[in-house]
């Protein structure tokens, strides 16, 4: 009885409301809140509503993504999720798992999303053969980036090889400059790791250790190899690392303080933003190593009630994955689009060398997710890798014990 | 009528807030005990798994980490902010001109918030800024002070950092306590020419237990629920070595979705606690009953 009121009341309100305002509706929760970003989610936002819809913004900043999550969590318990919500990776099939994530494969299929998005990257988006997420973009990881200046002056070449990459920075360290900026925080740390491990464990190696968690992988002497080449890592990078942004190690090597950074493509937009040219002031190459690290933002979508809603939600993942939105945002946050078929014209060189190598890694099935980005593994897992990579890293551990660590870490998380 | 009201007026003004004591504090201490039987992971999930969580937890090399530090912070913060505190006290009871101004000074960083003083002095110790920079370019190239960048003497730098903001505040605890010793007993000992240091550590430093536990009491606690010193000063790093439990906690709830784990962290945590406090309130109670 109680139960039966109660939709008639909420059947009403939404009667009521849609009176009000009939068209699509979608509440949006993000964490693009800073300058370019934001700029990026103003184009979805416009662009919805010139389609007739009423978006609700909700921003929610801070701990890169942490204080979102929470607002989401409050958001799900309460019985009142958002319409779409920026998550990745398997976070995505973690929440389905709890149930609250919506079914929009009518779009998909009538958008053609399989045609357009590369093989691995559409895994991520759906649920059990559903589509229940948008991509916006793909970000990658396994960048070497350099200061054009700096390799010309020392007759260093952009390394095709980690052996090369040693020399090199070698050689740097002895013409007195930091052969590698880089900043002390976890994530970068786990980001320089996980590139330089797809270069020594290959594309299948780091799959299987990264991506199926394969203790034997994870244990295997491969792995100490990568240990190893992170010891001589924290060799070429200078004193006064701990805690540095990554922003700032992106400036040191604009400056010409540094020579080398491996950072994601978000790095280009530092460099841009400072007016420097891509080929001439500052050199970006995939890391050496043959392969492909991404990490795609998207979209996931929520159960939501009402027919304005639900329309909102279709109406947004159309636009999404949609060409012009998946051009505009991307030239705006330094990325390439998901889908495939989209004119690059007025991208970049380094965007253009991304996009072909998506491409071609893509076939060659060597298009891999960034395990330190969150694309390969759920928190706990990634975490506790993490953990034991930073404490390699910022201690005298031997190669050999991290690797026992590793694989004891990653059996405790799971 | 009258009389009766008079007796339950009490009761029904203090009902409410025992109410939402009994709710909001040991309700939810008892919910976090559930979930720390779980296997939460993003949103809480109530099948009870035994101690599965607490056995992850102590087999986790970073939750040692974060508990060595806990004991280490914990009696180096407690044991040099008394001390100085102490020394700060004594030296101020001199009778010396513009105390009050001292005093206040002493007192300043308390006022500042946690995470003000581990910017701070995240800058003043970091190496290539604060006071190795500074003490190179007077010339001597070889000082070093690194302590924030070194894994293995980072929770030091926190230490000092923390030192830096307590001390003013035992000291102001400690002050106090000096005034209220009776004057009539020193002037006593003066007159029998006892010398000054002993007056000190026979007469007046006895007299001051009270302070002495209550100031343990406010520092340790202060120790426990460090979070907001170590995210400003290092974030947990270099790695995860200036890891506290309080930070760990956080990472799992928050950044890892990995709840049931946080869960059995607070626990813990509420235990530590615990041993501090329950031995302190029985002391305190049994005292007044006498």
């Amino acid at each position: 009885m109680k139960r039966s009121v109660f939709t008639a009341t909420s059947a009403l309100a939404l009667a009521l409301a849609s009176m009000v305002q009939a068209g699509p509706e979608a509440e949006v929760l993000h964490w693009w809140t800073s300058g370019g970003e934001a700029k990026s989610v103003a184009v979805l936002q416009q662009e919805f509503s010139a389609n007739g819809g009423t978006w609700t913004d909700m921003p929610v900043a801070g701990g890169g993504g942490d204080a979102a999550m929470t607002a989401l969590r409050a958001r799900v318990l309460s019985g009142n999720a958002p319409t779409a919500v920026q998550l990745k990776g398997p976070a995505i099939q973690e929440w389905y798992e709890e149930g609250v994530l919506a079914n929009i494969s009518s779009v998909a299929e009538a958008e053609g999303w399989d045609k357009v998005l590369p093989a691995s990257i559409a895994a991520h988006m759906k649920c059990e053969g559903q589509w229940c997420a948008a991509p916006v973009n793909v970000h990658r990881v396994d960048w070497l980036w350099a200061n054009a200046e700096i390799l010309k002056a020392n007759g260093i070449a952009m390394p095709n090889s980690w052996e090369e990459f040693n020399t090199a920075a070698d050689k740097l360290m002895a013409a007195g400059v930091i052969p590698l900026a880089h900043g002390g925080q976890a994530w970068q740390d786990a980001t320089v790791f996980e590139v330089v491990a797809l270069g020594l464990l290959g594309p299948e190696g780091f799959d299987k250790a990264f991506v199926d968690l394969d203790p034997e992988m994870l244990g295997s002497d491969q792995m100490v190899a990568v240990f190893d080449q992170m010891r001589r890592m924290r060799g070429y990078v200078d004193a006064n690392f701990p805690g540095r942004d990554w922003n700032l190690a992106t400036s040191m090597v604009m400056n010409g303080e540094a020579a080398f950074q491996i950072m994601g493509d978000w790095a280009k937009g530092e460099f841009l933003a400072a007016g420097k040219v891509p080929g001439e002031d500052f050199l970006c190459a995939s890391a050496p190593g043959a392969g492909f690290l991404y990490n795609v933002d998207s979209f996931a979508m929520f159960d939501v009630d009402g027919d304005e809603k639900q329309a909102g939600q279709e109406l947004l993942a159309k636009l999404i994955v949609g060409q012009n939105f998946q051009k505009v945002f991307n030239l705006n946050k330094g990325s390439i689009p998901a889908r495939v078929d989209v004119a690059m014209e007025d991208f970049d060189s380094c965007a253009h060398l991304s996009a072909a190598e998506m491409t071609t890694s893509s076939k060659e099935g060597s298009l891999l997710p960034s395990y330190a980005h969150g694309m390969a593994m759920r928190g706990a897992q990634s975490g506790a890798i993490t953990d034991v990579v930073t404490a390699h890293f910022n201690s005298d551990m031997s190669s050999a014990d991290a690797v026992d660590m590793l694989v004891a870490a990653v059996a405790n998380s799971l | 009528m009258h009389a009766w009201l008079e007796r339950q007026i009490p009761k029904m003004v203090l009902a409410p807030s025992f109410v939402a004591i009994l709710i909001f504090v040991y309700g939810f201490i008892g919910w976090t005990a559930w979930i720390s039987l779980t296997r939460s992971k993003l949103l809480p999930k109530y099948d009870l798994y035994g101690l599965i969580q607490y056995r992850r937890l102590f087999a986790a090399p970073r939750w040692d980490t974060a508990m060595d530090n806990l004991f280490l912070f914990g009696a180096l913060f407690i044991g040099i902010a008394m001390a100085l505190g102490l020394l700060l006290a004594i030296l101020l009871d001199q009778r010396i001109r513009a105390e009050g101004v001292l005093r206040t000074i002493y007192l300043y960083p308390m006022a500042l918030s946690m995470i003000v003083t581990g910017t701070a002095w995240k800058w003043i110790m970091n190496p290539g800024l604060g006071i190795e920079a500074m003490v190179r370019s007077w010339g001597f190239e070889s000082f070093s002070f690194n302590w924030v960048i070194d894994p293995d003497r980072a929770i030091y730098a926190v230490v000092i950092a923390g030192v830096w903001q307590a001390s003013g505040f035992v000291m102001a605890l400690f002050l106090a306590g000096l005034r209220s010793v009776d004057s009539e007993i020193i002037k006593a000992a003066q007159i029998d020419g006892i010398p000054g240091w002993r007056i000190y550590t026979a007469i007046i430093l006895p007299s001051m237990a009270p302070i002495f536990l209550s100031a343990f009491i406010v520092l340790a606690h202060l120790a426990i629920k460090s979070f907001d010193l170590v995210v400003a000063l290092t974030g947990g790093g270099p790695g995860y070595a200036t890891d506290l439990p309080a930070t760990y906690m956080y990472a799992m709830a928050f950044s890892r979705g990995d709840i049931g784990q946080a869960a059995s962290s607070a626990m813990v945590m509420m235990g530590v606690v615990f041993a501090i406090v329950v031995p302190y309130l029985y002391s305190e109670l049994r005292a007044k009953h006498v």
